[in-house]
């Protein structure tokens, strides 16, 4: 399920991620929050409650977005353009103690 | 003289006309901004590739955005700017920057702080599901992304920004579900001669509004929220209307905000004065008319100074930079002063206006249940708060945060602060003005594990 919904600009070239394992693909331009959250529903789990978490404010001040590459690199979704090839993880991080 | 070196930080509207103003008396300002492109907020850039007309973007201020947009271009060589560069501490003299994961310290002789603003936030229970978006953060996604935040979309909250992002989505052929405005229609009659200071912004706000009614967009004014609904994500809106009755939206996305808060950290680390803003009902750094604050060498233009919008950031933007070049031993014409502040005067009654019309609402903190969650980074609800205030004896937010973490987690209180203010100056029956401000501590934002300090 995706959440964001795309109005246009539709025409920019494909480009190819995966997220949890899984092949998606989005748009050379997109953010990586807009590119992962055109194919998912959530970037990652709260730390503090049951729920996930799907970014707030898209303008690098909440930092509500982070999300995690394969190899345990932090990303600020909203502020990080997405690339070809990127392997995301938004689920159960074994990183998590670092986000504090 | 020629060796002085001014830093301007934020590329918006202020610190575009601050840096070309510098430029102008033979400087070489450095401009540093955590976005890659120039223009801030109201004037933010879509990415290369993109094919939307200005038109499309930017609307009635098509214009003005090309204006700063080309005024910054025309900078090129003239000016060291800094893109991607987060300004995270201020620390004697110096600004301390995170390119990437490369940290550096850069001193200044004069340093120009055009930061802008973040939305300004009061929680509703469910805020933090997955769906509900800040109001801006709602249009950056329109305006930099040609996204929706999602199928069908709620504007809640209150302030101009409301009915231009709803009439921005609908425009864009999103499904626009509800613009629920807690403001009533009262509050805008009572704002209307401060409003007509500035006949076309008044004008602009009322076609905004008339183009939702055509379109069928259902606006509700005097509502309030009663929560955000939803299992794993929005499924719908409750808020009781203007005569009580309450009644639920369905949507899958909720736009939230309740017009703008500055961000003021850097002005606090760079140790400026504060004052309590009864209009803003948020300390503000103290400035004379010039930008001018409490620290020598170091001005405020913008919406980080106070919230006047993009035409007044950027007379201040550049009257900053006069007062800057003043003090720095060059000449700058009396004229061009007094004709900036001139200019800038009109602005602030409007503001005041705009506050009349929206309100922010306040007594909503009364109303949280105590399991309601005020910090969205940590979960901490209003109870905890009122724990905090009323059995562990927190006087003022600083302790607050000691004691329950509000404010401490990885938004440094930028989404929580205001309405954690208020909860807590609810629970001890003092003036929100009492509870004090958070103060603001370097880092500003979370700084990668593997910064690597270069300079
Ligand atoms: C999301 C949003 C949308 C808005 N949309 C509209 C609109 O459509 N119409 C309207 O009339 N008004 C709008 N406004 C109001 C708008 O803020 C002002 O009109 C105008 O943009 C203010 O200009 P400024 O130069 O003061 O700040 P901004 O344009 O906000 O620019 C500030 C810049 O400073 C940078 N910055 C801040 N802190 C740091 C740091 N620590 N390190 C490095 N860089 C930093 C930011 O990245 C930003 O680019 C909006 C405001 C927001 C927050």
């Amino acid at each position: 399920m995706s959440r964001f919904r795309r109005l246009g600009e539709t025409g920019r070239a494909p480009i190819r991620l995966t997220i949890d394992g899984a092949e998606v693909w989005a748009l050379a331009g997109d953010t990586l929050m807009v590119a992962l959250l055109a194919n998912t529903a959530a970037l990652r789990d709260s730390e503090f409650d049951a729920g996930r978490r799907a970014g707030f404010c898209l303008m690098a001040a909440c930092q509500d977005c982070w999300v995690w590459t394969e190899e345990g690199e932090r990303l600020r979704a909203c502020s990080t353009e997405a690339a070809d090839g990127m392997r995301i993880v938004t689920r159960g991080t074994a990183w998590r103690i670092d986000a504090s | 003289m020629a060796d002085r070196r001014v830093v301007v930080v934020g590329a918006g509207p202020a610190g575009t006309r601050a840096a070309e103003r510098l430029a102008a008396a033979g400087l070489r300002p450095v401009v540093i901004d955590e976005a890659a492109l120039n223009g801030g907020q109201i004037y933010r850039r879509q990415p290369a590739g993109f094919t939307r007309p200005a038109e499309a973007l930017y609307g009635f201020e098509a214009g003005r955005a090309r204006a700063v947009h080309g005024a910054f271009e025309a900078l090129s060589g003239l000016i060291e700017h800094r893109p991607q560069t987060l300004v995270w501490h201020i620390y004697d003299g110096a600004l301390h920057l995170l390119c990437g994961t490369k940290a550096e310290r850069l001193p200044y002789d004069a340093l120009i702080l055009a930061t802008g603003a973040t939305d300004r936030i009061m929680p509703v229970r469910g805020w933090t599901l997955p769906g509900v978006y800040s109001l801006g953060g709602s249009q950056i996604a329109l305006k930099a992304q040609a996204c929706a935040i999602g199928a069908e979309v709620v504007f809640m909250g209150s302030g101009p920004l409301l009915y231009l992002v709803a009439y921005q989505y609908a425009k864009a052929g999103a499904t626009v579900a509800a613009v629920l405005d807690t403001s009533p229609f009262s509050a805008s009659v009572k704002a209307l001669p401060a409003l007509a200071t500035r006949p076309a912004m008044l004008a602009k706000g009322i076609y905004y509004t008339a183009r939702l009614a055509l379109r069928g967009v259902a606006v509700h004014r005097g509502i309030t929220p009663v929560a955000i609904e939803g299992d794993d994500g929005v499924a719908a809106v409750v808020w009781r209307d203007a005569a009580g009755r309450e009644r639920r939206t369905a949507c899958d996305a909720v736009g939230l905000g309740y017009g703008l808060r500055s961000e003021t950290q850097l002005a606090d680390l760079a140790r400026c004065d504060f004052a309590f803003d009864p209009i803003a009902r948020q300390y503000l750094p103290v400035t004379d008319q010039d930008g001018r604050t409490s620290t020598p060498g170091v001005y405020l233009a913008g919406d980080g100074a106070r919230i006047q919008g993009a035409d007044a950031a950027e007379l201040a933007g550049r009257l900053a930079a006069c007062a800057a070049l003043r003090d720095l031993g060059h000449s700058v014409p009396a004229a061009e002063f007094a004709s900036l502040r001139a200019a800038l005067a009109p602005m602030a009654q409007f503001r005041e206006g705009l506050d009349t019309a929206f309100p922010w609402p306040a007594h909503f903190a009364a109303g949280f249940a105590d399991s309601d969650v005020v910090c969205r980074c940590e979960c901490i609800t209003a109870g905890d708060l009122r724990e905090v205030a009323l059995e562990k004896g927190a006087p003022e937010l600083n302790r607050a945060k000691a004691l329950s973490r509000v404010g401490m987690g990885r938004c440094q209180g930028r989404m929580c602060g205001p309405a954690a203010a208020e909860v807590l100056a609810d629970a001890l029956g003092v003036p929100v003005e009492q509870v004090g401000r958070l103060r603001g501590q370097g880092p500003v934002k979370p700084l990668p594990i593997a910064t690597e300090i270069v300079g």
